[in-house]
């Protein structure tokens, strides 16, 4: 009964370490030189460990840090924000409109935390934006969403004035490469904090029974006296917070922004990692950590494509076969004929 | 004579014209959206830009009235004589009526989303600066990166009654009728950019970047360095596109037939810096050697670059790889004289003064000789570029 | 098989995992009969009648029906259905958003389909043969639940059955809906069918069946004619024991005797579901109850005074304090509690633990930022599962696994871990099984007893008449009377919702 009882509660995480577990017996069997780590040096002399794993965890950071506010969006609204890349790239944009500014020479006008803090502010705006329509107008979430998923890179461009400012400070490549004298890449370690304090948050505030309470049963809620607008509300703007931790790695990287592709497409990858997680997209029950470790298989599943040669435009399609075996797996008549088919190995065995 | 046939049409077109009054498109309203200080301030910097590209290239910005554009240079670079001469172009295409002096010459400009890169921006901003009131031109702007989009825009401005279609097309085919409509209504179309598959008939000029050639010379540069071997990371631009035909088609050439020549990875990174940061990082984590990155824009070329500079590998003038770019973005432009890359290419977005002196011959009657306007374009290499360069050509 | 018998099961098993849901029952149905099929919850009525459905598959057995020489075989309800065995569920099954006509016909041969005007005109022949007051090309939704249950029935007729399951189809119905359906019922049976009658009200069992058989804990109690087997005998034979004496609870119970207070008073509360503005109080340790025809407005009293629905107007007293309540928080905040009527789409968060359904009142008052602790938690759902004898696997087990009297005990264990003053129950009782309604109405007497107040609200009048000190009665939105005391009967109710003062 008890072992039962674990196995049922541990259900959810099981399946994105079950494929974590499968890609690396994968890439173990073809070429193990996969999961070697060398330490070397940077071009600034600083040390630095390389290697496919330390790839996927620079890279996949970024996921996991928005898979957290796409979880708790997911779960209180039943719906997906889209609009996650052209958000990112409007907080990339503040943080370099306030660093450089419009014509500026690329030194530093701002402490880059200003900079950070103005581009949460402007985050968490947008995404009460989006939390003001979902929660307030009763708009699918994937159609209030759409409206910034259309206007958000041009906004961007409009906040810097359609120029490309580039940030020459050497500190501000900190955040999406390394800290001199730390070899493990600074996003491994944002997403780190981030998620610490989302654990923290989840466990000294009832967020998270709020949240799948709300997502589960909006009525019931609100005869509990929840305020389940208020909640979906919180969830836009705590994706706000999110994004704005990832348009800072995004433009750190290069010091500068691409509004027309800079986090392209992220919004479909954090999603995945949230359907990944095993929660259920249409609202209710969530394992945040289940996301975070299903943000790092799909970096997992992109770094072993790239290795292998893969053109990076045939990657959709494999992230593709990935999501319609999540499906087809997750779909209750599928569930139950493996249950089925379990038990009775169980009852030969 | 087709020509008197038009002007005899004139004076009814010019009464439209001067009874609508003036009419603003879409384009309008996004650009004023940017606020009128914003305005002013991109309108003087991309007219210097177009002053010193349109007299450093050599080719003119026509008779235009305006003071600020120099260089009443020879019309069509002398190299794109040389080619396919088509004498009677101009009479068979329907070249519309000049507008009574004075009067506004209407514009409608259809281009793709000025975000798109920096190339795209300072397109923009150079056609937004030629085609002023002061230049006596009265413009509409549309914008999408969606051929169907474009299209719409297309069919509106036709029926906005404009004198002028300006062409930047995001797909090369699905014109032919709406352009067939332009003509049918009296108004000159003008590609810049690039071209689409449709009859030479149906447009008075294209305007155009050779993307071949911008491969050949890159690529030829590139043999000039004189390595024993070349293992080149060869980054690609979304898989289509005329830019990323032209500059892979030159390189793929070179390593068919050079035996010291080999590619150790040819990816799309879709002009994304991201994606291409990931590609050369996957080839690092792989341990291959390679000595060449060869990415077909300036931001690849920048995410590459990126990623060298995690692993420690050296790159630049007298350095372990080559670092190769194209468009010749000011910032990447710097990145050649500090000796951080090696080559970028010209991509030359200043199309306006060539298309103005288009128009500006249409409006005297004069015949168009050449079709297919070929830009002047250069590739510049680290070691000898100055900080001139890098003002003057960088957008 | 038996002569008359339409339908016969046979030592029939059925097994989930730990648990013997069916250990040899015998079933037998015989024609122009309405066999009543009785037992707690969990005793395995359902477990029969999906087994008969061929939702499940049966372990052991055999299933006869009449005019087949060998055992049916019955894998899905298609086959079911195939067999003439059609099921009418206590949840509205059809499409809401279709119309009457192509309700009954969906799903059911194309060649029909295409017909519109003959399918309707099918449709509207079989409705005004069997009665039903409802139109072949109105749309479903527009139709009451009543009606909607009727329909479903009218389309298991015109399917040629033989067997017709209504699986708790009164639940949801009003007593004169209730009349019309068994009006239909007897008349079926007149016609030759069998009817499956699975129900909680007693009432109705003796009402309108001529056979009872019992089920308890997966097995066969026996089968009854019904002159054969007094109410009391069958509440004994379904709970395996003797059972104190229903009409006697209410004067086994202390009656609180503190001082007299008024918890809660209104003053023309109106709110926007529609009922016209009125006046309500009560006292510490009260109960009292809402009672007038479903849709007479009952339900919408108590929400107007939880603040479920927007309240519009009127003035509002807590211990003699004038406050303003305008979401149900505030209620909450001042001591109201408030079970709802229906559970599934507002008291039950079906996906949550049954822990986490029981603490999440409490824990909303108690704040955002002091969650409880595991162990605290635990604590609590440990022992309110034990006070209120919650039938399930573990407080993990999420709550919408359990069966609804369990449920609606999860619910009320909610509301009272919240320590309420002034209780509000709204139907708590509806679709639970006798055993547990009686512990309802014990345990809603006995926090009277300590002071609590408490409003009742039943569609059975005698489940109120038991517990209730004082009834305000409804009519068409709006309070028309109030009884306690002597005229506490079940006539005098009766004559008020029925509007004996108005003639």
């Amino acid at each position: 009964m008890t072992k039962k009882k674990m196995f049922f509660s541990s259900r959810q995480i099981f399946i994105p370490i079950a494929a974590l577990i499968l890609l690396a017996l994968f890439n173990l069997a073809v070429d193990p030189s996969f999961f070697k780590i060398t330490l070397g040096h940077n071009s600034a002399g600083d040390p630095v460990l390389t290697g496919y794993l330390m790839t996927i965890l620079d890279y996949g950071s970024e996921v996991a840090i928005l898979a957290i506010g796409m979880t708790l969006v997911t779960a209180a609204c039943g719906g997906q924000d889209i609009s996650v890349g052209a958000a990112v790239a409007i907080a990339g944009s503040v943080i370099l409109r306030v660093l450089v500014g419009i014509g500026g020479d690329g030194t530093l006008q701002a402490p880059i935390l200003v900079g950070f803090l103005a581009a949460c502010v402007v985050s968490m705006l947008f995404g009460a934006f989006n939390g003001v329509l979902v929660a307030i107008f009763k708009i699918q979430p994937m159609v209030a969403t759409l409206i910034l998923y259309t206007a958000g890179r041009s906004i961007a461009a409009w906040i810097n004035n359609n120029e490309l400012p580039i940030v020459t400070d050497k500190t501000f490549t900190y955040f999406g490469g390394f800290i001199p004298g730390i070899p493990i890449p600074t996003p491994f370690f944002l997403a780190v904090v981030c998620i610490l304090i989302t654990l923290l948050v989840l466990r000294f505030t009832t967020l998270g029974l709020y949240t799948q309470a709300v997502g589960i049963n909006s009525s019931s809620s609100r005869l509990n006296g929840l305020n389940p607008e208020f909640i979906k509300f919180l969830s836009f703007v705590i994706l706000g917070l999110c994004v704005a931790v990832v348009g800072l790695i995004k433009t750190s990287r290069l010091s500068t922004i691409n509004y027309s592709v800079i986090a392209k497409d992220i919004e479909m990858d954090a999603i995945l990692a949230v359907a990944l997680g095993g929660n259920v997209l249409s609202g209710g029950k969530f394992n945040i950590m289940a996301s975070i470790v299903g943000a790092y298989v799909i970096q997992f599943l992109t770094t072993t494509l790239y290795k292998f040669n893969v053109s990076s435009d045939a990657l959709p399609a494999y992230k593709a076969v990935v999501v319609i075996l999540l499906v087809v797996l997750s779909a209750p008549a599928v569930k139950d004929k493996l249950m089925s088919v379990i038990k009775k190995q169980k009852g030969v065995g | 004579m087709p020509q008197s046939w038009q002007m005899a049409e004139a004076p009814d077109k010019a009464a439209k014209a001067a009874g609508l009054g003036l009419r603003t498109g879409d384009g309008c309203r996004q650009e004023k959206s940017g606020g009128k200080k914003m305005k002013k301030r991109t309108l003087a910097l991309m007219m210097t830009a177009v002053m010193t590209a349109a007299s450093l290239a050599g080719c003119g910005g026509g008779s235009s009235a305006s003071a600020t554009t120099a260089a009443p240079a020879a019309p069509a670079a002398s190299e794109a004589e040389k080619e396919e001469a088509k004498e009677e172009a101009a009479t068979e295409a329907a070249a519309p009526a000049a507008a009574a002096d004075g009067e506004l010459i209407k514009v409608g400009i259809i281009n793709n989303d000025p975000n798109e890169s920096g190339y795209r921006t300072a397109n923009d901003a150079d056609l937004k600066a030629m085609f002023t009131e002061e230049n006596g031109y009265d413009a509409s702007f549309a914008y999408s990166l969606k051929n169907d989009e474009q299209i719409t825009a297309a069919q509106k401005f036709i029926q906005d009654e404009v004198d002028y279609l300006l062409l930047s097309a995001a797909d090369t085919s699905g014109w032919d009728s709406v352009l067939q409509d332009a003509q049918d209504a009296g108004i000159g179309v003008i590609l810049f950019d690039r071209t689409i598959d449709a009859s030479e008939d149906l447009y008075l000029a294209s305007i155009v970047s050779d993307m071949d050639k911008e491969g050949e010379t890159a690529v030829n540069w590139l043999a000039g360095q004189g390595l024993d071997e070349y293992k080149v990371i060869h980054i690609q631009g979304v898989m289509g596109s005329a830019a990323q035909q032209g500059r892979t088609g030159a390189l793929d050439a070179k390593v068919a037939e050079d035996s010291a020549w080999t590619l150790v990875t040819q990816q799309t990174a879709e002009w994304n810096s991201e994606k291409a940061q990931q590609i050369v990082q996957s080839v690092i984590d792989s341990g291959t050697d390679f000595n060449v990155i060869y990415a077909e824009n300036d931001d690849m070329a920048k995410g590459a670059v990126a990623a060298l500079d995690k692993a420690n590998i050296s790159h630049g003038v007298g350095k372990d790889v080559i670092v190769m770019g194209f468009d010749c973005n000011k910032w990447a432009l710097q990145e050649l004289l500090d000796q951080n890359w090696n080559y970028d290419g010209q991509c030359n977005p200043f199309q306006a003064s060539y298309i103005d002196d288009v128009i500006k011959k249409v409006q005297k009657g004069e015949a168009i000789t050449e079709k297919t306007i070929i830009m002047d374009e250069k590739g510049f290499d680290a070691t000898t570029i100055t900080a001139d360069d890098v003002e003057k050509y960088g957008i | 098989m038996k002569e008359n018998a339409v339908l016969e099961m046979k030592n029939i098993h059925k097994s989930f995992p730990g648990v013997r849901a069916l250990q040899g029952v015998d079933f037998t149905l015989c024609k122009s009969e309405i066999h009543a099929l009785m037992g707690e919850n969990g005793a395995g009525k359902s477990t029969l009648i999906k087994v008969l459905t061929g939702v499940y598959e049966k372990d052991e057995g055999e299933i006869f029906l009449d005019g087949l020489d060998k055992p049916a075989v019955i894998r899905s309800p298609q086959d079911a259905q195939n067999l003439g065995i059609s099921t009418v569920y206590q949840e509205i099954t059809l499409c809401p958003n279709l119309t009457v006509a192509e309700n009954m016909y969906i799903g059911r041969g194309s060649a029909k389909l295409t017909n519109w005007k003959k399918m309707n005109e099918d449709a509207d022949r079989i409705l005004n043969n069997l009665g039903i007051p409802a139109k072949a090309s109105h749309q479903l939704s527009d139709c009451s639940i009543a009606i909607q249950q009727m329909v479903a029935i009218a389309r298991a007729v015109d399917m040629d059955c033989k067997v017709l399951i209504l699986d708790e189809p009164t639940s949801s119905l009003d007593e004169s809906e209730v009349e019309k359906l068994f009006g239909l019922m007897r008349d079926l049976r007149s016609r030759g069918v069998g009817i499956i009658f699975v129900t909680h009200f007693l009432d109705q069992v003796y009402e309108v069946c001529d056979k009872i058989t019992v089920l308890r804990d997966g097995q066969l109690v026996g089968e009854y004619v019904i002159e054969d087997l007094p109410r009391v005998k069958l509440v004994a034979k379904m709970l395996g024991k003797e059972l104190d004496d229903m009409e006697e609870i209410k004067d086994d119970t202390q009656v609180y005797k503190g001082e007299d207070e008024y918890v809660f008073e209104a003053e023309k509360l109106q709110s926007d579901a529609g009922i016209k503005p009125f006046d309500f109080h009560i006292k510490k340790g009260e109960v009292n109850g809402f009672t007038g025809l479903l849709g007479s407005g009952r339900s919408e009293c108590v929400r107007a005074i939880f603040c479920a629905d927007k309240v519009i107007g009127g003035v509002v007293k807590i211990k003699n304090k004038v406050v303003k309540l305008t979401k149900p928080l505030d209620a909450m905040k001042n001591g109201i509690a408030y079970l709802p009527e229906d559970r599934k789409i507002d008291g039950i968060v079906g996906d949550l633990s049954v822990r986490d359904n029981l603490i999440l009142a409490a824990q909303v008052l108690r704040g955002p930022f002091k969650p409880f602790s595991r162990a605290e938690a635990n604590r609590f759902a440990d022992e309110y599962i034990k006070l209120l004898e919650i039938k399930t696997a573990s407080a993990d087990t999420p709550i919408k696994s359990l069966s609804g009297g369990n449920q609606q005990k999860v619910i009320l264990g909610r509301w009272l871990l919240t320590h309420p003053d002034y209780l509000i129950l709204d139907e708590p009782t509806r679709g639970i099984d006798i055993g547990t309604k009686i512990e309802i109405q014990k345990l809603v007497l006995k926090l009277a007893s300590e002071g609590m107040s408490v409003t009742f609200i039943s569609s059975e009048t005698d489940e109120m008449l038991r517990t209730c000190s004082r009834l305000v009665v409804l009519r068409d939105r709006k309070v028309v009377g109030e009884l306690s005391g002597e005229d506490l009967t079940q006539s005098k109710v009766m004559e008020t919702i029925a509007g004996g003062e108005a003639s």
